[in-house]
């Protein structure tokens, strides 16, 4: 992997875990450990040589556009596909050979998963617990998860945050030591996305290490302990969102709205200003320096106010941009 | 890591698969389109059938059986299809489309697991359907009793058979429930027809009748119509129905799609 690896910013007990490790060292052996993953159907290469390493008890995330290969990285991680080439262990196991006794220690929610709609929740979640050989009681997961009073309900009449924690107790029912949630907030409302993120929170003071895959920067800088950018079939970084963030710094956004029309030459000429936008009503401005001061002073000599000020200080998806638009790591193994 | 050589006991693999059957036959209960294919229809049939003075009467075309002696058999064959081209095909589509099949594949239970479940539940209602059908047609109707029941459960298993793997094979072909049941519908007609059901085969000019007899609904027609006579049913359509089961069965195996 190109991207360098930073351990600041780490609990003190995943860094221990992933910072001082020495190949063959079983004390600390990761949680998941992934080398030189390869994935390709037919022409297109979905995975090109990922490698990362996840320590027990961390929240890991995945990162990236849609169609970067993040779901194809952790199909072929729970064994759902085959690798053309790489290594991958979870727990020391193999995902192929030790098919199902990995199976039983990792719980998975898959993107866009459904259950048949005229099944009860309970009946539900009494079949998936007779799979696992020492599972979680139905009425404490469900009474954790906000799904108590729902165990007579039928699937289709669930809402969609009700859907998708069932299907996080699905994950879970098992007493998994690895979660993989793969997209568990895409079409939740607000409140809903933030209630799956105090849950998430909470998987992990349980002891259970967790896989987020996820398009949603918001998402991973709130969670994650380190997260992997992946773009195009590659981690183009991998590292704390607070490290990544502070990578992209260097510029500042600015955005108001003018209470007059104004000429955009007016900011362009500025020396803190490098680029003027239009968002709608909105003028978003970027640069250097002092440049909200510079920005109002102009405004204000030309008799114009700017109203609803907000200031956007670089964070992982400002990273995000720069590191996906501009691939240092790759131009070395460009083929 | 000690827990990791924990595995699922044998009794609990059981109970595990019970619990799939189980959430089967509640799906099979609630939405009562299988239910009503397998048992209610052949039934409703009977009944229409023996309204029709003419059914009662013994034919020479037929070989001095009433008309409703040969429609027995028929009307077992059509639940048997209804079961194995609509009913399973349709459900194991649906799983596919919403992901059932994947999510269990991430489970320590294989997704076939499914698959036997949906099989032993079809095959329950098939056996069911065909029971009533058989104590109804003698008790009230006076249809002859079969005179040689091993020969016609072993034709019913081997029809069961052949027509499990086609039903499969829908389920591979189509890529949503609509689509499986525009197929089921595509063969299950063509084949109902060479079974009979409009148009007794025995009445069918000799070519139609020989051609009838290679298809697999034909073959059960006349294995099962065979073994009620008390005939040990002609080995030619059991091995028709055999060979059918086994091709098809490789086939099924060979494309079934999990995703």
């Amino acid at each position: 992997m190109g991207a360098s690896q930073s351990t600041a910013g780490l609990r003190p007990d995943v860094r221990a875990a992933i910072g001082t490790r020495e190949p063959g060292q079983v004390a600390s052996r990761p949680a998941v450990k992934v080398a030189h993953l390869r994935k390709t159907y037919g022409e297109l290469v979905a995975v090109d040589d990922v490698s990362f390493s996840v320590a027990e008890g961390e929240i890991f995330g995945i990162l990236g556009p849609n169609g970067a290969g993040k779901t194809t990285t952790v199909e072929c991680a729970i064994g759902l596909r085959s690798p053309d080439s790489g290594t991958i262990r979870l727990l020391g196991l193999d995902p192929h050979a030790d098919r199902d006794r990995l199976h039983e220690v990792i719980g998975v929610q898959l993107q866009a998963g459904a259950l048949p709609a005229k099944l009860r929740v309970g009946e539900i979640l009494h079949m998936y617990r007779s799979f696992y050989p020492d599972p979680a009681d139905v009425g404490e997961l469900t009474e954790a998860l906000g799904l108590a009073g729902k165990l007579k309900d039928y699937y289709k009449s669930l809402s969609g945050g009700q859907r998708q924690r069932l299907s996080v107790a699905l994950a879970l029912i098992g007493r998994p030591k690895i979660a993989v949630l793969d997209e568990m907030t895409t079409g939740l409302d607000p409140q809903a996305r933030r209630d799956a993120w105090a849950l998430i929170e909470g998987i992990r003071a349980s002891g259970v290490t967790i896989v987020l895959v996820t398009h949603y920067m918001e998402e991973a800088e709130r969670l994650c302990d380190r997260v992997a950018l992946i773009d195009g079939g590659r981690i183009v970084a991998l590292d704390t969102p607070a490290s990544l963030a502070a990578r992209a710094r260097g510029g500042t956004t600015v955005r108001f709205v003018p209470s007059a029309p104004f000429d955009d030459r007016l900011l362009t000429g500025l020396p803190e200003v490098t680029g003027v936008e239009r968002e709608g009503q909105h003028v978003a401005v970027t640069g250097t320096g002092e440049l909200v001061n510079a920005v109002i002073l102009a405004l204000h000599v030309a008799g114009v106010t700017a109203r609803d000020v907000q200031l956007d200080s670089s964070n992982l998806e400002d990273a995000f941009a720069k590191l996906t638009g501009n691939h240092p790591d790759q131009e070395g193994a460009a083929r | 890591m000690s827990s990791l050589s924990l595995s699922l006991p044998r009794p609990a693999r059981r109970a595990a698969f019970g619990q799939i059957v189980l959430n089967e036959a509640r799906l099979t209960r609630r939405q009562p389109a299988g239910l009503i294919g397998g048992i209610v229809l052949p039934m409703v049939l009977l009944v229409i059938f023996d309204a029709m003075p003419s059914f009662r009467q013994p034919t020479a075309d037929l070989g001095g059986l009433t008309p409703l002696d040969v429609y027995v058999p028929i009307l077992i064959v059509l639940s048997l299809g209804l079961l194995t081209l609509f009913g399973l095909p349709m459900p194991l589509t649906t799983y596919r489309e919403l992901g059932v099949l994947r999510r269990l594949s991430t489970t320590p239970v294989p997704p076939w697991w499914l698959l036997a479940a949906q099989g032993v539940v079809q095959l329950c209602v098939a056996l069911t359907g065909i029971v009533i059908l058989l104590v109804m047609s003698i008790t009230f109707y006076g249809v002859l009793v079969p005179k040689s029941p091993g020969a016609l459960m072993l034709s019913i298993a081997l029809t069961a058979a052949a027509l499990f793997p086609m039903g499969l094979l829908i389920a591979s072909v189509a890529k949503t429930a609509n689509g499986a049941s525009v197929i089921g519908r595509l063969v299950l007609f063509p084949m109902i027809f060479f079974a009979g059901l409009w148009w007794p085969r025995e009445l069918m000019p000799g070519v139609l009748q020989a051609v009838g007899n290679f298809t697999p609904l034909g073959a059960a027609v006349e294995a099962m119509q065979d073994s009620m006579q008390g005939q040990f049913p002609p080995a030619a359509p059991l091995l028709v129905l055999a060979a059918y089961a086994v091709v098809f069965g490789f086939l099924a195996k060979r494309f079934f799609r999990w995703e």
